[in-house]
């Protein structure tokens, strides 16, 4: 870990739910231009965790957090933090793909729209970069018009993709993003994540243990609100340090 | 008779009544409108819109009570619509979930169910003589907006609520502020909703009667309104007047009023469903 550059660092930090403490003390180093699985069985906390990231949670009324999750030296629960441009840098897919009920070019538009791009020419160019960085330009270029819920599921989930990127994000939040999809779909998704990480750190939660072992460079694993284990995913898999972790990977619970 | 039987009889009793039900509802419409066509078709003609009502029943028409409705109705809307709307975004996104915000809540929902000659009397009350607007169709136009207010805010705070979270997800997640939000997200998909509940809750005040009685609208008006100011008459206020009278011909005459009116309801309800469809295949491609 020490080699590698430090894109988010967590420290002690806690959340609650009203009275219902979701997160326990997590500390967490996110390495830059990596891919961080998170782990875990459901309710573990996995979900609260990446969704404070690009604080999220606030559309939740009754969260409460405590301690500090660093991003350039900034703590982005702080609340003077300015929420719109910390998800501009932070992007977000969530676990069923939920394109804007309008055309494949309107999708990935509106980001760079209401973040004041005007210029059509500009506009179109950052689209087809968006479309082609998220593999899907090939299959959308002669229907960009069309609706994208035209689309089939994973292209749909590639399209959210596409739109992330489409804001110039630093890092890129994946919530379960393949746990509606069919295999394919799925694979052409962990290239698309592998192709990715070049210039984005990404971060994803998922409930597939094989995924995280084939395109993850670090693993996090969950359990009852606490990280239990942190570590090269490599090393996680083949040599887990903590039962709990090896009964999980194994299948022997969750 | 075994369990099974017993269990399928219920069944049919149920089926039974309820259809009953339906026939009986139907049935009574149906009876209502072909009475009002027999007695009011033959009078429907051109000359029965374009004429002023008179004494003689052969020359009477509603021109003056058909444009009262239709100024009347534009009015309500412009004055109802932009702030039932705007009030209901605000309850729906903005508000905080407060005590003070569902006892707001709860008192709209009261208020959608009060008798509307109690608005009338507080149309009278406030814009009638408070603001001294007289009879005028601008009276008459606050007092329906105050009857189709709650109505609208109801509707369109559930169209609102009705946006899946995702979609606002969505936009949050690439940075759009709540305002774009529900700019570009939130309003556009739940405008085909808002828009019908909106329309419903028009038509329901172009039929009121009983508050333009309370705030003073004429019954006899041998002009058409040409502004806001203008003292006016209504088509239910009309087919009330009519009804009243003692010659036979004008109960007929109401009739044919009263198709008139059927007529312009309908044509705001289709209007409601072709925008709700031509709205939804937009969003759907």
């Amino acid at each position: 870990m020490n080699h590698e550059e430090i894109e988010i660092s967590v420290k002690n930090f806690n959340l609650w739910y009203a009275d219902n403490q979701a997160l326990k003390n997590i500390n967490l180093d996110i390495p830059r231009r990596r891919i961080t699985a998170l782990i875990g069985p459901s309710g573990c906390g996995k979900t609260s965790f990446i969704r404070c990231l690009n604080r999220m949670n606030d559309l939740i009324p009754t969260v409460r957090t405590e301690g500090e999750m660093l991003l350039n030296n900034e703590n982005i629960n702080h609340k003077d933090v300015d929420v719109v441009s910390l998800r501009k840098k932070v992007g977000m897919v969530f676990q069923k793909p939920n394109p804007f009920p309008s055309s494949v070019f309107e999708n990935v538009a509106y980001g760079p729209r209401i973040h004041g791009e005007k210029n059509k020419q500009q506009l179109a160019q950052i689209v087809e970069e968006s479309l082609k960085n998220a593999a899907l330009w090939d299959e959308v270029r002669d229907r960009i018009d069309r609706s994208a819920l035209s689309l089939s599921g994973g292209q749909q989930q590639r399209l959210c993709i596409a739109r992330t990127l489409a804001v110039h994000p630093d890092i890129i939040l994946l919530d379960e993003p393949c746990s509606a999809l069919d295999p394919i779909s799925t694979s052409k998704i962990e290239d698309l994540m592998v192709k990715l990480k070049e210039h984005y750190t990404i971060i994803i939660v998922t409930h597939n243990m094989q995924q995280a072992a084939r395109v993850s460079d670090y693993t996090a694993f969950f359990l009852h609100g606490k990280i239990i284990e942190f570590d090269e995913t490599k090393k996680l898999f083949k040599k887990p340090k903590e039962k709990s972790t090896e009964d999980y990977i194994t299948g022997r619970f969750g | 008779m075994n369990l099974q039987e017993k269990r399928q009889r219920k069944d049919q009793l149920f089926a039974v009544i309820c259809l009953a039900s339906t026939i009986t509802g139907i049935v009574l419409l149906a009876l209502l409108l072909c009475d009002i066509f027999v007695k009011g078709f033959s009078w429907l003609s051109w000359d029965f819109i374009c004429s002023y009502p008179s004494r003689f029943p052969e020359r009477a028409g509603i021109k003056s009570a058909f444009w009262g409705s239709i100024w009347l109705i534009l009015l309500t809307a412009a004055l109802a619509l932009p702030m039932g709307v705007s009030a209901a975004i605000y309850l729906e996104e903005y508000a905080p979930r407060s005590r003070l915000t569902k006892i707001i809540e709860i008192n709209i929902f009261n208020l959608a169910g009060v008798p509307s000659v109690v608005y009338g009397i507080l149309g009278l009350a406030l814009f009638v003589r408070g603001l001294s607007l007289g009879k005028s169709l601008i009276a008459g136009a606050l007092t329906l907006s105050l009857l189709v207010l709650p109505i609208i805010i109801i509707s369109t705070k559930e169209a609102l609520s009705a946006v899946p979270k995702s979609l606002r997800e969505a936009s949050y997640g690439l940075g759009a502020s709540r305002w774009q939000t529900i700019r570009y997200q939130v309003l556009p998909s739940a405008m085909p909703w808002i828009l019908t509940g909106s329309i419903l809750a028009l038509s329901r005040a172009i039929g009121e009667t009983a508050p333009l009685i309370m705030i003073g609208a004429l019954t006899f008006v041998a002009f058409t309104p040409q502004t806001p100011l203008d003292p006016f008459t209504a088509m239910p206020i009309q087919i009330f007047n009519w009804i009243s009278r003692p010659q036979p011909e004008f109960a007929n005459i109401a009739s044919a009023a009263i198709i008139v009116l059927l007529l312009v309801l309908l044509t705001m309800n289709a209007a409601a469903i072709i925008l709700r469809r031509k709205y939804q295949k937009k969003l759907q491609g």
